[in-house]
């Protein structure tokens, strides 16, 4: 196995990105963390504990499905979904959250605290605190509490608390702030799951390590049904969690071609987009470092999105190391792209993407545009998109 | 020695006590944030916490939070804030420590950001977001420099860990009094005096406590123990009410609060 696939190093770093910029407060938990996971992982109960889960709760292995009457509409390569949106509460997040919370089970902490943006991580963390019996707060921007309302409704119905986030920009990016603050005073009985493969190590890992189950089963579908890997996969880059579990299981193989989309916006001017892999620079926020959009002074800059998922100023870790050693290439879908695509997949197959996914949507159908018909292209359908309907319709000036 | 070295030497000597308040760069703008430095320093303060105004501060509440925000609301430039300090630094004795962002200092450049804060005549720097394991690169460069990187120490630090920061910190130890974030507290854990008297077996640095001490009692519980007192969010409150009143009058009740609680060192 190449270096590419042997990372992180015990510091946290994926090639010079990653690491561990906190307060000193967050250290032991940290290291605590990072302890309980390296045990978790060598534990086959813990491996197999999640597994059925995975199976008997989420509904995993999630399909490979065929977008037949998309392929022969675009008429170049075949395309595939990988159907993360049938998974239960609707995305990959509850990879993720299912094994956090075995972590926060064996950690014997009560609580447990996370940010969202979209409110697909909120509602999967709520689900696994019921499911697991744990006091669950979520922090959310008052922006995005506004766009993702039926998400916020099914947290609170699944027993959590929403706390909304009024500063900055209240958008993902507030609302990580805010749950670090809880964290820095709760830390001795809570546990924060962070939704994406962003922070201070070992989150990176941990959340990459989970959603990897996404690429795994990716890699031995495409095997089993088609006779071999894809030649292109596309997934959307916000933080970047589902792309960095469907990307991982494929880094070594380099027959595959792999490709991150950003949020483009409404253009490529600062403040117009998020998407620091391809228009950002390396710096610092929230725990690692990594590309991000700041100003000359380091002060995180705003960015937009019409995806509240996407909607964050920095990017994981990997992704930046992936970026710079040339193994991912990274591109952007603009808003308008992105609900075109939104409206193509829905027509054509009867699924309505998430708007995140509508990114990676968007730029699959390009690519396998350009590309002949015995070609594979692989998308990661990361979440459904009923959660925008709402959001759409205001976009549209229509009545919801 | 840095200014910071050479005033805990004075201090120690005196048995006296250092007391820190903290102002934020930039609010509600430069000019009076100099003016508080001087009107303070006149008032007795031993060596100031310089706030530079941050996006992102993930350990501060909302006083601190809410003052970095109004600043950054302006347009606050850190070129800007190294002019102000270098107007204040000549005639103000009184140390003054940036504390800032990791973010800030990678982005201007470690050495760069040394050098430029040296010149304008700031002692040192805290960065609370740069533990000391990730430290060493700025750490380096702050001894070449003869610039202190104080680090914090807090009550979930270990034993072993708190030993392995000591040595890598220069100028004085940041105790930090409380799991959690800036912010006035009513009461301040018991178990501070012992943490601190045990770290104090430890190493021969000056210990200040910081967060959350904001009245007369808290610094008579923490004085025996402690080298200094860091008082931030108390101030930057009443600093912030010159966002709407008199600046002469802000300055008096600052002044006055800041008597107050040198009585009681």
């Amino acid at each position: 196995m190449s270096s590419v696939s042997q990372v992180p190093n015990d510091a946290g770093r994926f090639g010079k990105f990653g690491g561990r910029y906190m307060p000193e407060t967050l250290a032991r938990a940290l290291d605590e963390l990072t302890d309980e996971y390296s045990k978790a992982r060598q534990d086959e109960d813990f491996r197999e504990t999640l597994a059925e889960l995975y199976h008997q709760y989420v509904g995993r292995p999630s399909p490979l499905y065929h977008a037949e009457r998309l392929s022969k509409q675009v008429g170049g390569a075949q395309i595939y979904l990988k159907r993360e949106d049938l998974n239960h509460t609707g995305a990959h997040k509850i990879n993720n959250t299912l094994g956090q919370a075995l972590l926060t089970l064996r950690m014997g902490k009560p609580r447990v605290i996370a940010e969202t943006g979209a409110g697909q991580h909120g509602v999967a963390t709520a689900t696994a605190c019921a499911r697991f019996g744990f006091e669950c707060v979520i922090y959310m921007g008052e922006e995005d509490i506004r766009r993702q309302r039926p998400n916020v409704f099914s947290m609170k119905l699944l027993g959590a608390e929403v706390r909304p986030v009024t500063t900055g920009s209240r958008t993902l990016r507030d609302a990580v702030n805010e749950a670090f603050r809880d964290w820095m005073s709760s830390v001795d009985s809570t546990h924060y799951c962070l939704g994406s493969v962003v922070g201070p190590h070992p989150f990176p890992q941990i959340v990459r390590d989970f959603q990897s189950v996404i690429g795994r089963e990716t890699r031995e579908q495409s095997i089993e049904q088609l006779g071999r890997l894809p030649d292109l996969i596309v997934a959307c880059v916000g933080g970047g969690s589902n792309a960095a579990g469907m990307f991982y299981p494929f880094i070594e193989d380099e027959s595959v071609e792999l490709m991150g989309v950003e949020a483009g916006g409404r253009s490529s001017n600062l403040g117009d987009h998020a998407a620091p892999l391809c228009f950002g620079e390396p710096g610092i926020l929230h725990g690692s470092f990594s590309y991000v959009m700041q100003d000359e002074d380091g002060q995180t800059a705003d960015v937009h999105s019409i995806s509240a998922g996407l909607d964050y100023p920095g990017t994981g870790p990997e992704h930046s190391f992936w970026k710079d050693v040339g193994r991912v290439s990274y591109t952007q879908a603009q808003d308008a792209e992105v609900l075109e695509a939104f409206d193509r997949l829905a027509k054509t197959e009867g699924i309505l993407p998430a708007l995140e996914s509508s990114h990676a949507v968007a730029r699959a159908i390009d690519m396998a545009a350009k590309r002949t018909p015995d070609e594979i292209v692989v998308v990661c359908l990361s979440g459904r998109g009923d959660k925008d309907a709402a959001e759409i319709a205001l976009l549209r000036g229509e009545e919801f | 020695m840095s200014a910071i070295d050479t005033l805990f030497q004075n201090l120690r000597s005196e048995n006296r006590k250092a007391f820190m308040p903290f102002v934020t760069a930039g609010d509600p703008d430069l000019d009076f944030t100099a003016a508080v430095l001087r009107h303070l320093a006149e008032r007795g303060s031993s060596m100031f916490e310089l706030g530079i105004p941050y996006s992102d501060p993930v350990a501060d509440g909302p006083v601190i939070q809410a003052s970095f925000s109004r600043a950054l609301d302006k347009k606050i430039r850190l070129e800007k804030i190294f002019d102000m300090v270098s107007t204040v630094t000549p005639d103000v004795s009184a140390p003054i420590v940036s504390m800032l962002s990791y973010s800030i200092v990678y982005r201007r450049g470690l050495e760069n950001y040394v050098k430029a804060a040296k010149a304008a005549g700031i002692a040192g720097a805290i960065v609370p977001d740069l533990p000391a394991d990730e430290s060493g690169e700025l750490a380096e460069i702050c001894r070449r420099e003869d610039f202190s990187l104080v680090q914090l120490i807090t009550p979930t630090t270990t034993p072993d860990r708190a030993r392995q920061i000591a040595d890598q910190t220069t100028g004085f130890i940041y105790y930090v009094s409380v799991t959690g974030i800036t912010g006035e507290r009513t009461e301040l854990p018991p178990e501070i005096v012992d943490n601190v008297s045990w770290l104090r077996e430890q190493t021969e640095l000056p210990i200040c406590i910081g967060f959350g001490i904001s009245r007369p009692e808290h610094i008579r519980m923490l004085s025996p123990v402690a080298d200094g007192l860091i008082v931030g969010s108390a101030i930057v409150r009443r600093i912030a009410e010159a966002n709407s009143k008199p600046r002469q009058e802000v300055l008096d009740d600052v002044g006055n609060y800041v008597t107050e609680l040198l009585s009681a060192l």
